[in-house]
């Protein structure tokens, strides 16, 4: 005999104001199986889940009905009081009179009416629900970081300093990611090697963290405290360990004329290279599509200078298999490629440049030393036109569709850079608005405009036509003044939009985590849980998640970290009970569920089974690995016969629930 | 035809190459073909029959059949045959290596059904020689152009390409542009409730025979759904007319992305209720959002509906269709 209590929430008047709850209660007291049916202010305070603690154990009750909010809100502190009185928490369910009803509706009648029948579809459903009881898995005490940009290092210096060892994987030959790259940083204006390469050298002297640069995550397994993931690591023709970084190998290296990627292939490198000067770890690697002993046997000159014995020409890739409790993703953005905006003739001229090579011309460690001399002469530009928003904000196919977020800051930067070192030089900056909400951020754009006389102009480049001698003839609008500008500049500089970093995607497969529709990393919800992705023990860091600037990077990458801490430091995870299951009688081998299923939690085994002649026959039926499974209930739909079921939901209760609805 | 195949036939059981064959049983009447199983060579010589009336699928016995330990099974499959062979065996549903498939050739099959509405229901026998087809009946001899009295399927048949065979007799054929979705198209078309009461017509005939479903080479699972209680649609039968509404919409959603479209369904029903013509809808609509997919076209390729690619994480692959009216 069931014996279901029913609770109505008033939620203060988020939900009393637009449905008669008391009505609702007195409604459902009719139901069959209901013994005890009332409405009580706020369920989910301590007088109320007292009130259902006392009710379940005065009235013995087999299953717990309460209409509130989501489930998503207060599921697990109801179960929580229901387990608490000695019934189990899976016996409990919430009707969501609130999101679903209360606050989408108007109408006062109309409202205590759907109230009324959610709470029917709970009833039917309690009355089916069963006990379920989760299971436990151990964590593994390690952490994966993928990406050893800022973020990156953030987060696996925070992990490894509350004492977890922590692999951190990056694809480059070096660690630092995008930021190396960059000469200062906005709105301090602080030298970005300065404070990058001593957390750089931080992450390689920590005795936690264990570095594979060169690496590639290739293929990730398992679950929450229990992945498992194949590393490649890459051939890189140098032994780390031997190698000095004295760096004799890159001066005798006879193939001089290779693009430096680094520098954005503003100059040449040698075959085997060293990123750059800072590099961590500072170790030599053969680019092998340009070395002359790898690609027609001939040469050797590194081999022969190095005094370690470093080089491997036999080197090859590696697979390395390791195991992680959490993973905390930071595989950052790139700017996109530029190509297809032919108004501003990138491809035509060498003095046509993105804002990155700007910050390589600017750069110290850059092409020239940080004198900005422009590509095709190397002369000093005297007019300098930077334009914003190049792939940004852009509704065509060329482009995206969201803001960057940190392009008006970084053009203030060049802005304010270029006018501080060579105040002959005019500079003009074409927008399409201002944007910058940071701290201090907005002070640092008026400095450029106010102090450092930069002409900034609402409007945009509509052409760029290079000329013979290298100038480049600028055809321009401003949109306040409404007229057409002709500008002669010496360099053109393009803010180019950001986007997700290539290996983005892979990952996102392998890892089951969620993507939109640009590429970026969802998080599992935009306000509450902003650094956890959707997929249980993956943790998001930095601009993987979308358009970030260092600062809410690096805040990011600490809140990611913290949360992996917190699942690093249990011993054990309870499971979620609700997973698939099938009935092997019924289960005709047939592969539908193993084909949708997203977490391969499916395998296929062969059961004798007993016919009624008393023969016995050998079937293929589908067997679900319960700590695999997430219970997205993808297999209960793909099996024709209705094999699969998932407890909790099972497909039963599922028609229960429709069946009141409609009744 | 028939006495080649029963020539081949009767070469493999003497080699012991099989152990039976499933094939077209002369019955009653010799427009009334009985799909069987010959475990003789004796047997076979006397009974099998290949003829115009031939249009059982076969495939659909192979799956118990194929269990057997004791040797290989021959089957007779037309064309249409293969795709569902090759669904079947997809589906894990049957072992190859306990088959050996003749492939037959077809010309389009003929529809008792029509010749006994355009002849008159007493008919004794009907032979068909290239173009006539002729009838003895009880009011003398008649004849009827073959064009006018081929089954609807045949009519809109998709291809005469055996997808999968041991031995192949006849030519190999190719894959038709059958036209198959204009009906589908019209229905489409019709303003929902000319729509809504051209079903109830057709589905109110329903006299709940399963036939279509004991036919349908898609429907073969261990226990069906509608046979099992803790369904939650098996004891809705009788409280109301369920069954008659959403019997057939079920199962056709059931075989949604397997329905090779052999037309089986609509052959078998004593109604004649159009049933494949829902399958077809499926067959169009999955077509348009997913790009054209043949279930049965090869073992390889996963079907639309049960494929989980790892390339569309999100956005989903799912495409708005055009035209929608």
């Amino acid at each position: 005999m069931q014996k279901i209590g029913v609770f109505v929430c008033h939620c203060g008047t988020n939900i009393s104001a637009t449905v008669d709850v008391a009505k609702v209660a007195e409604t459902l007291a009719k139901e069959p199986g209901v013994i005890y049916s009332t409405d009580y202010q706020f369920m989910c305070s301590l007088a109320g889940q007292n009130l259902i603690i006392d009710k379940i154990k005065e009235l013995d009750l087999t299953g717990v009905v309460i209409c509130s909010c989501s489930p998503r809100m207060h599921e697990l502190t109801f179960r929580k009081a229901a387990d608490k009185a000695g019934l189990n928490g899976f016996l409990l369910e919430m009707a969501n009179i609130r999101e679903q009803d209360a606050w989408v509706h108007k109408d006062r009648e109309e409202a205590t009416l759907k109230a009324v029948a959610l709470g029917r579809a709970a009833i039917a459903k309690v009355a089916l629900n069963e006990a379920l009881i989760p299971g436990e898995s151990k964590v593994t005490k390690r952490a994966l970081v993928i990406g050893a940009g800022i973020a990156g290092m953030q987060a696996a210096l925070d992990i490894a300093d509350a004492g977890f060892s922590v692999d951190l994987v990056d694809i480059e030959p070096t660690i630092g990611g995008l930021m190396t790259q960059v000469d200062k940083t906005f709105p301090t204006l602080d030298c970005a090697s300065c404070i990058l390469t001593p957390k750089m050298v931080d992450v390689q002297q920590h005795e936690l963290i264990n570095l594979m640069t060169f690496c590639e995550v290739e293929k990730v397994e398992g679950y929450i405290g229990n992945f498992i993931a194949t590393i490649k690591k890459k051939a890189r023709y140098v032994d780390p360990d031997a190698c000095t970084g004295c760096g004799l190998c890159t001066q005798k290296c006879p193939t001089k004329n290779v693009l430096n990627s680094f520098n954005l292939n503003l100059d040449n490198r040698s075959a085997i290279y060293i990123p750059f000067p800072q590099a961590v770890p500072l170790v030599a690697i053969i680019d092998a599509a340009h070395c002359k002993k790898l690609q027609e046997g001939k040469c050797g000159v590194c081999a022969a200078v190095c005094a370690p014995k470093a080089i491997h020409y036999d080197d090859c890739d590696k697979l390395v298999e390791n195991k992680y409790g959490a993973i905390v993703v930071a595989t950052g953005f790139n700017p996109i490629e530029v190509h297809a905006f032919n108004e501003f003739a990138y491809d035509q001229s060498p003095n046509v440049i993105t804002s990155l090579e700007y910050e390589r011309l600017m750069s110290a460690t850059g092409p020239n030393g940080g004198t900005v001399l422009r590509p095709s002469d190397k002369k000093h530009p005297k007019t300098i036109v930077f334009q914003q928003c190049v792939g940004s904000r852009d509704t065509t196919s060329r482009g995206k569709t969201y803001c960057s977020g940190i392009c008006c800051m970084y053009t203030a930067k060049h802005a304010m850079l270029t006018r501080e070192k060579y105040p002959d030089t005019d500079v003009y900056v074409f927008y399409t608005d201002i944007r910058t909400p940071g701290k201090g951020f907005d002070e640092f754009h008026r400095r450029a405009v106010e102090q450092y006389g930069v002409h900034y102009i609402k409007g945009s480049i509509g052409k760029v036509v290079p000329m013979s001698n290298g100038n480049l003839k600028v055809q321009a609008s401003d949109l306040l003044m409404q007229r057409q500008l002709h500008i002669e500049a010496d360099l053109v500089v393009l803010a180019a939009a950001m986007e997700p970093d290539k290996s983005a995607k892979h990952l996102a497969q392998q890892l089951t985590a969620s993507m939109d529709n640009d590429g970026w990393f969802t998080e599992s919800h935009p306000k509450l849980r902003p650094v956890e992705s959707p997929t249980a023990g993956v943790f998001l860091a930095g601009a993987c998640q979308g358009p970030k600037d260092i600062p809410s990077t690096v805040a990011q990458a600490g809140a990611a970290a913290s949360k992996a801490i917190i699942l690093l430091i249990k011993d054990k995870l309870k499971g979620n009970p609700c997973v698939a299951h099938s009935a092997e009688n019924m289960c005709n081998g047939c592969g539908a569920c193993a084909n949708v299923c997203p977490y391969s939690a499916i395998t296929y085994v062969e059961k004798e089974f007993r016919m009624p002649d008393r023969t016995t026959l050998i079937r293929r039926v589908a067997s679900v690995n319960p700590a695999v499974c997430q219970g997205c209930g993808a297999c209960t739909v793909a099996c024709p016969s209705g094999a699969m079921d998932i407890f909790g939901f099972s497909n039963k209760q599922i028609m229960g629930e429709v069946d009141a609805i409609c009744q | 035809m028939q006495s080649e195949i029963i020539k081949r036939t009767v070469e493999l059981f003497n080699s012991e190459e099989i152990v039976r064959a499933i094939g077209w049983r002369k019955g009653d009447f010799d427009y009334d073909l009985n799909p069987s199983i010959f475990k003789s060579s004796e047997d076979l010589e006397k009974n099998f029959v290949y003829n115009d009336f031939s249009s059982a699928n076969l495939s659909k016995f192979l799956i118990k059949i194929s269990q057997k330990e004791d040797g290989k099974t021959l089957v007779f499959l037309k064309s249409c045959d293969t795709y569902s062979f090759n669904s079947l065996l997809q589906e894990h549903r049957i072992s190859r290596d306990k088959i050996y498939i003749i492939g037959v050739p077809c010309e389009e099959n003929l529809d008792p059904s029509k010749i006994k509405a355009a002849l008159g229901e007493d008919v004794l026998s009907m032979s068909c020689d290239g173009e006539t087809v002729t009838v003895e009946t009880l009011d003398g001899t008649k004849t009827i152009s073959k064009s006018e009295v081929i089954l609807d399927r045949c009519l809109a048949c998709k291809s005469r390409k055996h997808v999968v065979y041991d031995e192949l007799f006849g030519e190999e054929g190719e894959v038709l542009d059958s036209k198959r979705f204009d009906q589908v198209e019209i229905l489409e078309n019709m303003k929902p409730e000319e729509r809504y009461s051209f079903w109830r017509t057709e589905l109110s005939r329903c006299i709940g025979c399963n036939a279509c479903r004991d036919i349908c080479p898609a429907c073969t699972c261990e226990k069906c759904v509608f046979d099992n209680r803790d369904s939650g649609v098996e004891n809705k039968v009788a409280t109301n007319d369920f069954e008659e509404n959403m019997f057939h919409i079920i199962r056709a959603f059931h075989v949604a992305g397997r329905c090779t479209d052999c037309g089986e369904c609509s052959r078998v029903c004593p109604e004649d209720i159009p049933l494949h013509l829902l399958n077809r809808k499926f067959i169009k609509d999955i077509n348009e959002f997913y790009g054209n997919y043949q279930a049965g076209d090869d073992i390889e390729t996963l079907a639309p509906l049960t494929r989980f690619d790892a390339v569309d994480v999100e956005p989903s692959i799912v495409k708005t269709r055009e035209n929608v009216k």
